[in-house]
């Protein structure tokens, strides 16, 4: 899996380059502009990273090229100016998905996942990890093809761990995917430690493969047994 | 008071004292006038009673007032001698009136054919009370008719010179500095108005520009605090993801995280309030509140679960207004948070919507809050460290905007309510 980056601010770059190369994409970066158009003309991508504001101009025009151009990479706009303007014109204009700045990594991570996972896997949507399924189509969870019960919220959850499997996902990362904004100052810790609880126990019940660790003080990892 | 009623008060005030005094002293000497004319003519009548005597003998004998106004009776030399002209009042029963009124009586003694006669002589007399009364009518009405063109003279003068004044009042009355308005101030040829006009329009032009390059710092403060926090906290979760690191790191890192992302969360919130100041939210539309509220009681329902909470919505009509959706959704959300964050667990949290009003109510075992300081940026009731105080802020900042009246009070319950302009 290809990845390109386009933002202009390097420490930004660096860090989602380090995050995406841990999940074995490979990632390349831009940094204007004038770089990005280069590249994307003699490479496809997978999936492109496009900031807004760059320094020699705005990601909306690469965007309008690369749709003139009927190149299918998908695009996910990242931008610090978090206003639904932006996000409607991104989306009118063909981009795949819209992530404001600030985010953490999980939840960028897991947009591209989803990018990378609709342009693929048309119709046959699934995500497997040891005895467990998971339709996405169908938002239905089994585990040794007998179907777990979850509430939707849980099958978020459950979601954005598999996303990030093996990845340290931030408690607020997690309360900000599934619940929104609504829960950011809320005492939120106590409230997602027992929502995960009841998701432990519904796995450990139906002895899935897939376990649900803490990290102290910071938040949960899903790894293989 | 009004400026204008002030000084009408005052007029009345001595006005009144000044005629009253004044009532007093035309009446002493009007009574005076009156007693000196009467008293002459009863001076003349006595000569001329006097001289009919003389030559018609007939009426020395009168000893009844009858149909005459005199008697004369003969009395001794030695009375008469030491007799001296005399002018008092008395009374005497008249027949129109069928009772005693004053009169003036003149009391004289003659000489006739070497005999002495008393002669009294009197005249009908003013009577007191029906002048004074006649001069009090007179007075209010004199007293009313001054009142009323000094209030007309103030309406019609006075308002005309204030006016300069009154319409800066009237502006100043409705001039908010976060609405970005200006005061147009009326020249007049008085001085001290000019000065006041141009000593205002000096302040408010300083505290304009003041409020905004405020409000231009802390967004761009915001603004520019978000990609290096962000830079900040991905790295940092970066770092943590290796494997070398031990407990105790870990939890160092941690800590740094969560401290990192409340300051996230405030510089979030930072740059809301001001882009709601800065009038960046112009799409208006009709946002029906109970179909809100009920959309956001299904967002919060895993958290007041959490806590055992109920959230009861009761609607009595349907409250309407046009906003911006976004702002509302923040607005009753930051409310409903605020209930749910603080209220008692296993305690209910009542929604009640009425025509022009929405409010929330949550039990707590905190006392009532300072409502002057509950709306301020900041200000932090509980120990809940995860709650950076500006929640509150933001919703009355949102109410502001829209001409919503946010207000807090406590009846056994928090109660947030929201007024609704009719």
């Amino acid at each position: 899996m290809k990845i390109l980056i386009i933002e202009d601010e390097l420490d930004m770059l660096q860090n989602m380059k380090d995050f995406l190369e841990k999940e074995n994409f490979v990632v390349e970066t831009a940094d204007s502009v004038y770089e990005a158009q280069n590249k994307i003309g003699v490479y496809s991508y997978d999936c492109i990273l496009l900031d807004i504001n760059l320094k020699d101009g705005s990601g909306f025009s690469l965007l309008e090229d690369l749709k003139k151009n009927n190149i299918e990479d998908g695009v996910i706009i990242v931008s610090a100016r978090n206003s639904l303007d932006d996000k409607l014109e991104g989306l009118n204009l063909g981009a795949d998905d819209y992530l404001a700045k600030p985010f953490h990594m999980s939840e960028l991570n897991a947009r591209v996942k989803a990018v990378l996972r609709r342009r693929q896997f048309k119709g046959n949507n699934k995500i497997t990890i040891g005895n467990l399924s998971i339709d996405l189509d169908e938002h239905e969870v089994s585990i040794d093809e007998k179907p777990l019960n979850l509430n939707r919220k849980e099958f978020e959850i459950l979601l954005f761990f598999t996303s990030n499997q093996n990845r340290l996902v931030n408690k607020s990362a997690l309360a900000e995917h599934v619940w929104g904004d609504h829960i950011d100052q809320a005492d939120s810790f106590e409230f997602i430690y027992s929502q995960i609880k009841n998701l432990r126990k519904k796995l450990k019940a139906a002895d899935a493969d897939i376990e649900i660790k803490a990290v102290y003080g910071i938040g949960y990892k899903l790894v293989e047994r | 008071m009004k400026l204008l009623n002030y000084t009408t008060s005052y007029f009345a005030a001595i006005l009144l004292v000044l005629l009253g005094i004044w009532a007093v002293i035309f009446y002493l000497e009007m009574l005076d006038e009156i007693y000196d004319s009467l008293d002459d003519g009863l001076d003349n009548q006595k000569m001329l009673v006097i001289n009919r005597a003389k030559s018609d003998p007939e009426i020395i004998q009168r000893l009844n007032f009858e149909d005459g106004s005199y008697t004369i009776r003969p009395i001794s030399n030695k009375l008469a001698m030491n007799f001296r002209d005399s002018y008092r009042d008395t009374l005497m029963y008249m027949q129109n009136e069928k009772d005693y009124e004053p009169v003036r009586l003149l009391e004289t003694v003659f000489k006739k054919d070497d005999e002495f006669y008393k002669l009294k002589i009197i005249t009908s007399m003013v009577e007191e009370d029906d002048l004074i009364e006649d001069l009090l009518f007179s007075l209010v009405l004199l007293y009313v008719g001054l009142i009323l063109s000094i209030v007309l003279l103030n309406n019609l003068i006075l308002k005309k010179i204030w006016n300069p004044f009154y319409g800066l009042l009237q502006q100043l009355k409705n001039f908010r500095l976060e609405k970005d308005q200006e005061i147009n101030t009326v020249s007049s040829n008085i001085e001290e108005f000019n000065l006041l006009n141009t000593r205002i329009e000096q302040m408010l032009e300083k505290s304009v520009s003041s409020y905004n390059s405020q409000k231009q710092f802390i967004e761009n403060a915001a603004h520019e605090l978000q990609t290096p926090l962000a830079i900040s906290i991905n790295k940092l979760e970066l770092l943590v993801e290796n494997e070398d690191l031990n407990d105790q790191q870990i939890e160092l890192v941690a800590s740094v995280l969560n401290n990192l992302e409340g300051l996230t969360r405030m510089n979030n919130s930072l740059l809301l309030l001001s882009k709601i100041e800065n009038q960046q939210f112009p799409d208006e539309r009709e946002v029906i509140i109970n179909d809100l509220i009920k959309e956001l009681k299904r967002d919060y329902e895993d958290l007041a679960a959490h806590k055992s909470m109920e959230i009861n919505i009761e609607s009595t009509s349907v409250l309407k207004h046009t906003m911006n959706r976004g702002l509302a959704k923040i607005l009753l959300s930051n409310l409903l948070k605020n209930a749910i964050v603080h209220g008692q667990k296993e305690s209910a949290i009542e929604i009640l919507i009425s025509e022009n009003s929405f409010s929330i109510s949550n039990s707590s075992n905190q006392a009532s809050l300072d409502s002057d300081k509950i709306f301020s940026r900041f200000q932090k009731n509980s120990g809940s460290k995860n709650s950076n105080g500006i929640g509150l802020a933001i919703a009355q900042t949102i109410a502001k905007k829209y001409n919503l009246q946010l207000k807090y009070f406590y009846s056994d319950k928090h109660n947030f309510q929201l007024n609704f302009p009719k």
